[in-house]
């Protein structure tokens, strides 16, 4: 009877190891693996923002980020005191934080260490505390280009700016590799790659950095001495369409995410739109050319020094009497460009408003673009084409507006506009005609000179084309009296444009808040610098000097 | 049944002498049976082959564990030398020499791992140890000039011998080794002959018994006990050993993953991989066929003691020669039923085998009675 017990005690055993190793091995196994063979990312490196000349706006370097599996870190308790330690941390607070997320399997204890600091941290060999390499964004220009290039996330996805328009192309897809892991989730051994990571790739933008320092420098000034709102700055490249420059006051450093704030981080030029006031001007010209009913001799009455449409009286600053069209800009009579745009045909000025991009969208790409409100001419009144001649009723961005001007510094042919690098120039579209354009560059000439509203955008050596504005600002309940936005828009140099740039400053007080006291000199800082960098010969030497160089030359 | 019916005359006539190499005859002269130690050695073997692996390499904790073994095997030499008449009229004074010792330990004990198992007497030691040998010793000792099988008066004062020791171990906490120490003295009983009658009363006494016992055991053996029927009511809890035991051996397949390179075990998912449940590393290394070889081997061990046990002189070395084999078995069953989950999680670990010293040495010294045994006999002249 022993016998029988003994002979049925091991055949259970062997019966019970056969069920075990032969009938049950494929489920065993398979549970066995998903043990320990885990699928583990490899964080693919996001490419680099760099400008047009490769300079680098954002950079991501490696850093490493502390996780770990809660259950396993809790089972250690008594090692948190010397991690918290390590991590700079609370050592109860990242107590806490570990029995919080007792369900879970993963909690991140910190992010992005430098991989000194996580490799001494992972010399404590703390059960559950595991290692993951990241990347991290640096932007070495910081605020200077923090709009336009904007800002990754924790998890390297961008956020605003570039790094979120051009996000696929930067950002490269992780890939995934085979470990053995052991009981305590450390990896032991790489068994497979499954998918190398594909590294972003790095974006040139349109930026030339010199240009962007010398903007935001020149705007931060001007913004500080005229205790102003905001600003912008944007610069183009006449022939390519090209965005050289775009800042805005106030901005942030994108590599300090505590200043991280709405009002902050908006990039202005893109984003926010205005009144144009008078900058409008040499559109509504450009149209009376365009419609056959001007010409570049034609004449305009203003007298008395005011007009009446409907329920408004339209004022210049005084009685200009009988001027041609030139003057109308150079004296910026509101007048004048009244009595203008209402002679034309409404669907004649919204179509070359139209044309000029004005009301849609550039090409630009930016994340958070506003296309700017331009009515349709069949909803306008007459005094909707009154206020438009001096630029009320309709709304621009300020890169919209810049682009307008590039259109007429490009003898009438508008290019896209792009943040990014070309080979070669966007293909452009025919927006007003070249004797149009000619003639309208040659009556921004005049604003510059003396006489005109603009000579305080004079650029020493060159010939300077534009157009100042004053535009009060639309507040709550009708248009404020004491705030305004002081804008000048122009293209240099004048004889072969190359340069397209706006200035606008949003609430300049004290006593000067006109575009051409304020916004004026802005422009010809930024520009004077700006052709001295990018070696754009001088066209308009003094003739003295010229006559000097010559007889040197004779001698 | 067994030989305990044989009468003397056929004793006699089933003895004849074993054929003996030189070896043999000459291990013989200094009381070793050498197929029995050569089982032995060979499963101690094998163990430290898969120890190696089960310690993840570290050759200070394997050659600790050849020492302990050496030590053990030291022990069984000595207790072969020892003749069974004064094993036998020993055997009182071993047991009421124990019996105080665990008297000792409930008092002054050391704690190990929440329970009260170690006394220091110069030397440290658990007195469990004692007990092992003597309490199977004591229970022969009682019947073997006694008439076969034993009557009821008989058989309240054999359970009196074994339940006190028993229960004190059980105090102790440690339900494992008193179940081993229970089971080696009931075992003696029912090699004494004990009808079958009397066993069936005893099990059906056993169903309020067990009730008892479920009363009287400690939360953490309660959830053992259910967690047996229902491992995955608990994965990462309670059932986890017993899941990644079973996952570990059946992973292992027909012929394992190899020495070493058992995942589960190596990579540490295995708990208590190189104690309690090193059988599970030694399945997923070698697989079925280890599993089948290791068995193989134990059974051959307990074969030859019960073997010895058939060709013993007297009652008394038959019963515990036959007691020692099987409680053996017990062990070897006890923890591989566990760790392939057919038992409820009991701390036994694999006798021989798992790492760890105290245990060893007791079951070497009880086959060093068997070998005693054994070669003690007055062989008839050819």
């Amino acid at each position: 009877m022993i016998g029988v017990f003994f002979a049925l005690a091991a055949s259970s055993l062997v019966a019970r190891a056969v069920h075990l190793q032969v009938l049950n091995k494929e489920f065993l196994n398979q549970q066995a693996d998903s043990r320990h063979l885990r699928t583990e990312k490899i964080s693919a490196h996001r490419g680099s923002i760099v400008d047009r000349n490769g300079e680098p706006l954002a950079i991501s370097t490696p850093v490493d980020s502390i996780w770990a599996n809660p259950k396993e870190l809790a089972a250690a308790a008594d090692k948190v005191p010397g991690l918290a330690k390590m991590l700079d941390k609370d050592a109860q607070a990242l107590m806490r934080k570990v029995t919080r997320s007792m369900q879970k399997e993963f909690v991140y204890l910190q992010r992005h260490l430098n991989p000194d600091q996580a490799r001494k941290v992972m010399a404590l060999n703390i059960p559950g505390v595991n290692i993951i390499r990241e990347y991290r964004r640096y932007y070495p220009a910081g605020e200077v280009a923090g709009h336009l290039v904007g800002f990754t996330n924790v998890d390297d996805s961008g956020q605003e700016g570039l790094e979120l328009a051009f996000n696929h192309w930067l950002a490269g897809e992780s890939g995934a590799k085979r470990v053995l892991k052991d009981r305590l989730g450390r990896a032991v051994e790489n068994v497979e790659s499954i998918r190398p990571p594909r590294h972003g790739r790095e974006l040139r933008s349109s930026i030339d950095l010199r240009l962007q320092y010398i903007a935001y420098r020149a705007l931060k000034a001007s913004i500080q001495k005229h205790n102003a709102e905001s600003g912008s700055i944007v610069v183009l490249d006449i022939r390519s369409g090209e965005v050289l420059a775009m800042v805005n006051q106030p901005t942030y450093n994108p590599n300090d995410r505590a200043q991280y704030s709405a009002e902050r981080y908006r990039n202005r030029a893109i984003t926010d739109i205005f009144e144009p006031g008078s900058s409008i001007k040499p559109l509504i010209l450009a149209s009376a050319l365009e419609s056959g009913q001007y010409d570049t001799g034609s004449y305009v009455d203003t007298s008395p020094g005011y007009v009446v449409v409907g329920p408004k009286k339209i004022e210049d600053s005084r009685n200009l009497g009988r001027i041609n069209l030139t003057t109308v800009l150079s004296r910026s009579s509101n007048v004048g460009a009244t009595k203008i745009a209402m002679s034309l045909q409404a669907d004649q000025l919204w179509q070359t408003m139209t044309q000029f991009g004005l009301g849609s969208m550039t090409a630009s790409g930016f994340p958070g673009e506003s296309a700017g409100l331009l009515t349709h001419y069949q909803h306008w009144r007459q005094i909707s084409q009154a206020t438009l001649a001096y630029g009320y009723g309709i709304s621009v961005t300020p890169l919209q507006l810049a682009q307008a001007y590039a259109a007429i510094g490009n003898q009438g042919e508008m290019h896209d506009v792009s943040l990014v690098a070309l080979e070669a120039p966007t293909t452009s579209k025919r927006v007003i005609s070249v004797d149009t354009a000619a003639a309208i560059n040659q009556m921004m000439e005049e604003v510059v000179r003396p006489g005109g509203t603009g000579t305080k955008a004079a650029v020493n050596g060159y010939r300077v084309a534009g157009k100042t504005g004053t535009a009060w600002k639309f507040a709550a309940g009708g248009y404020s009296e004491d705030k305004y936005l002081s804008i000048f828009a122009g293209i240099v140099p004048a004889s072969d444009p190359r340069l397209a740039a706006l200035v606008i400053i949003d609430e300049p007080t004290g006593d000067l808040y006109y575009g051409s006291d304020v916004a004026a000199p802005v422009f010809a800082e930024v520009m004077a610098e700006s052709l001295r960098l990018l070696a754009i010969p001088p066209d308009a030497l003094p003739a003295r000097d010229a006559n000097n160089v010559m007889q040197a030359m004779s001698q | 049944m067994l030989p305990v019916r044989f009468s003397d005359t056929q004793r006699l006539i089933m003895r004849k002498a074993e054929p003996l190499g030189d070896v043999g005859r000459l291990l013989r002269r200094i009381h070793i049976d050498s197929i029995l130690l050569g089982g032995l050695l060979m499963i101690c073997a094998f163990g430290l082959v898969v120890l190696y692996s089960a310690v993840g390499e570290n050759m200070d904790l394997w050659l600790s564990q050849c020492i302990r073994l050496g030590a053990a095997v030291v022990a069984l030499i000595v207790v072969a030398q020892l003749p069974p008449d004064l094993m036998r009229r020993w055997t009182p004074w071993a047991y009421v020499f124990g019996l105080g010792l665990l008297l000792l330990v409930l008092y002054l004990g050391e704690i190990g791992q929440g329970a009260q198992r170690w006394l220091d007497l110069g030397i440290r030691f658990q007195p469990s140890e004692i007990m092992k040998l003597a309490v199977p010793m004591a229970a022969a000792w009682f019947l073997h000039e006694r008439q076969l099988p034993p009557r009821l008066p008989e058989l309240l004062v054999l359970g009196i011998v074994i339940a006190v020791p028993a229960v004190l171990i059980a105090m102790q906490p440690d339900l494992g080794t008193a179940v081993l120490i229970a089971s080696s003295g009931i075992l003696v009983v029912i090699l004494a002959g004990l009808p079958v009658r009397v066993m069936l009363i005893l099990g059906v006494l056993a169903i309020p018994g067990a009730y008892l016992l479920w009363r009287f055991m400690e939360d953490y053996q309660k959830q053992r006990v259910l967690t047996l029927l229902n491992p995955d009511s608990d994965p990462l809890g309670a059932g986890y050993n017993i899941i990644q035991s079973k996952i570990a051996i059946g992973s292992g397949g027909l012929f394992g993953k190899g020495w070493t390179n058992g995942s589960q075990a190596q990579l540490e998912f295995l708990p208590e991989r190189d104690t309690d449940f090193i059988f599970a590393v030694m399945s997923e290394e070698f697989g079925l066929l280890g599993v089948l070889t290791l068995l193989g081997l134990y059974v051959f061990v307990v074969g030859r003691g019960l073997y010895i046990a058939m060709q013993a002189r007297d009652s008394y070395t038959r019963m515990l020669a036959g007691s020692i084999s099987l409680t053996f078995f017990v062990y070897v069953f006890v923890n591989t039923a566990m760790v392939t989950g057919l038992v409820p999680v009991v701390g036994i670990p694999l006798p021989l085998v798992s790492f760890g010293g105290t245990s060893m040495v007791t079951l070497m010294a009880g086959f060093g009675i068997l070998m005693s045994i054994h070669t003690h006999r007055k062989l008839l002249p050819h």
